[in-house]
């Protein structure tokens, strides 16, 4: 058994509005190892999203614990969860979020610049190669294709080699053909041992995930 | 790719709020470039117009004092007058090095201007003036060939303006008198080169103001006797006397009020640029939430994402700064001409004054300024919750 990655316990975040208190996230218990890959499905307002901000030192928990790559992160401020963030976590979103000032090339450098590392142009050239990106290093986001923004993203989420992957609905704004094009990406880079979160509607995508949580009402159910 | 090309990037996105924040920030700074060239330039023409007067006292006759130093330094009629006595009284001081009399008097000219009319502006001088203004050097010709003569030395620009060489003869209105100009001064940048020079004699003779005096200028051997001096004249009847620096700590304090208002102007300008720095890096960090977002969740600190928002203003103040410099040098002479039309008294001489050290601070200014400006966005900005900022919830 690969050791746990991720282990949470009693985890909940609740929302105190005025009318009631709403628990996106209500007493989970999680254990995730190295290597994984899991998927979070379930339908829209079940809590996958804040689950994943949760595992991914986003965002704090409102009670419970959490242990992510052996730093315990319950109750811990911003400013020391960037620094856990930084260099070990790796974020794709539904929305890709590339700065469209910049190149391909150029977004997929930017998390080495707040890592306070040296930028190696052949290691980022490196990387857009692998996700088959090679040919359109010097594109700015608007001249490129939803498909390839996406996989410019996961190159970006990668480039300061973290130990998770996040993903948050990484194929919702794609085609069938683009989709497949990221699932191959994930299973290859899980492949090579990264460990690999997505929540996801998408159920090829989660069909190729080890393992998959249902997710409702901010609970587990399977 | 760093973070300060990161911030220019986000900068050229939206070239055109951009450039109208730039040109804010460069009007603003044009203006108070302009502004404190105009203070040192005004200072430094009045101090230079007052040196090349030769003479460290003005005794005139009783009246308003700076009045008097005002119309000596600029000309202009209704001049008081004094008897030849005071002059031949003060001569005998043995506190004095060089002085020399002088009667202004000014005269209608109907043909002046293309028809428009004008004054002609007339000084009786006595030999001893070149003493005390040795700079002052014949372009041609030379000294009157009597004290009574019937002639003229022309300032530099009154002879330019009617276009006169030596052995012309100019007339006179309202008294029918023919003058021949014997002799034509350099430019000296003062007020002379504008004057009509007669000799003492011939001015009293031709407008009728016998043994009459406007003005007797010294220049003392102590400069420490000055005061003393000065406080031994005021004891003599029908005079006074002043200091040329009194006069120019006077003349300089009759614009001060003016300076007060263009001040605000140079303030308003400055704030409204301020304002509109502010207003326009607001806009563009409350578009940019998501990426902010995005950059916190891929590891940027606050202080990363503070000084990708702080470069962004002081870029914008630092370019501004420079254009600011380009247009207060370009648009100095337009301001010049502005302010000769405005102000009653304007010294000879470049009247903006823009200096290595007045555009370094300028461009210090521009820049604390965007630095302070780019406090409250940067701020903004570095405190956002990453999973909100990302999640578009603000």
């Amino acid at each position: 058994m690969n050791r746990s990655v991720i282990t949470g316990k009693r985890m909940s975040k609740v929302y105190h509005l005025p009318a009631e208190d709403i628990y996106a996230v209500n007493n989970i218990d999680l254990d995730i190892h190295e290597g994984d890959y899991v998927a979070i499905m379930g339908p829209s307002g079940s809590g996958k999203t804040t689950l994943l901000d949760i595992l991914g030192c986003m965002d704090s928990l409102s009670s419970g614990e959490l242990k992510v790559l052996g730093f315990d992160v319950s109750g811990k401020k911003e400013d020391e969860l960037v620094k856990i963030r930084r260099g070990h976590i790796g974020f794709v979103f539904q929305e890709f979020l590339l700065i469209p000032t910049l190149t391909a090339l150029e977004n997929v450098e930017i998390p080495l610049h707040f890592a306070r590392k040296n930028v190696k142009r052949a290691e980022c050239i490196d990387l857009l190669g692998k996700v088959g990106l090679k040919h359109r290093i010097n594109h700015l986001p608007k001249q490129l294709s939803g498909g390839e923004k996406q996989r410019v993203a996961i190159a970006r989420a990668l480039m300061a080699s973290p130990k998770i992957l996040i993903a948050d609905e990484p194929t919702g704004n794609l085609d069938t053909k683009n989709s497949q094009e990221i699932f191959n990406v994930f299973q290859k880079l899980n492949q090579e041992g990264l460990t690999i979160i997505v929540a996801t509607h998408d159920e090829q995508l989660g069909k190729q995930a080890r393992r998959i949580l249902h997710l409702k009402d901010g609970k587990i159910c399977s | 790719m760093n973070l300060v090309s990161l911030s220019y990037k986000n900068l050229i996105r939206k070239k055109i709020r951009t450039g109208l924040t730039v040109g804010g920030v460069a009007i603003a700074v044009s203006v108070l470039v302009s502004l404190m060239g105009f203070d040192k330039g005004y200072q430094r023409g009045l101090k230079s117009d007052i040196d090349k007067m030769g003479y460290q006292l003005l005794v005139t006759a009783k009246g308003c004092p700076y009045e008097a130093a005002t119309l000596m330094l600029q000309g202009g009629g209704g001049l008081r007058y004094m008897e030849q006595e005071v002059y031949s009284k003060i001569i005998q001081d043995s506190r004095i090095d060089k002085v020399t009399p002088q009667l202004v008097h000014t005269v209608a000219d109907p043909d002046k201007n293309d028809g428009q009319g004008g004054m002609m502006l007339f000084m009786g001088i006595h030999p001893s003036l070149l003493e005390l203004k040795p700079w002052m050097e014949y372009k041609m010709g030379g000294w009157f060939s009597s004290e009574t003569a019937l002639e003229v030395i022309m300032g530099y620009e009154a002879a330019e303006l009617e276009q006169r060489v030596v052995g012309d003869q100019i007339y006179v209105p309202g008294i029918d008198q023919v003058l021949t100009v014997v002799g034509i001064f350099k430019r000296t940048g003062t007020q002379d080169d504008g004057i009509i020079f007669v000799p003492i004699q011939t001015a009293r003779d031709l407008f009728k103001l016998d043994n009459k005096l406007t003005g007797i200028g010294i220049k003392l051997k102590q400069i420490d006797d000055l005061v003393d001096f000065q406080e031994d004249l005021y004891n003599e009847p029908g005079i006074q006397v002043i200091s040329m620096a009194q006069v120019q700590g006077t003349i300089y304090n009759l614009i001060s009020s003016a300076r007060v208002m263009t001040n605000s102007i140079a303030l308003i300008a400055v704030v409204i640029a301020v304002i509109g720095v502010i207003n326009t890096i607001l806009m563009s960090v409350f578009e940019r939430t998501k990426e902010i977002g995005v950059m916190r969740a891929l590891g940027a600190s606050r202080l990363d994402i503070f000084k990708i928002i702080w470069f962004e203003t002081v870029m914008i103040c630092f370019i501004g700064g420079i254009f600011g410099n380009i247009l207060a040098f370009l648009g100095g002479h337009l301001v010049e001409q502005l302010v000769r039309g405005v102000i009653p008294y304007v010294p000879s001489g470049q009247l903006i004054y823009i200096t290595a050290p007045l555009v370094f601070s300028s461009f210090l200014g521009a820049v604390a300024m965007g630095l302070m400006a780019g406090i409250y966005p940067a701020i903004w900005a570095s405190s956002l919750r990453p999973v909100e900022a990302v999640r578009g919830s603000e």
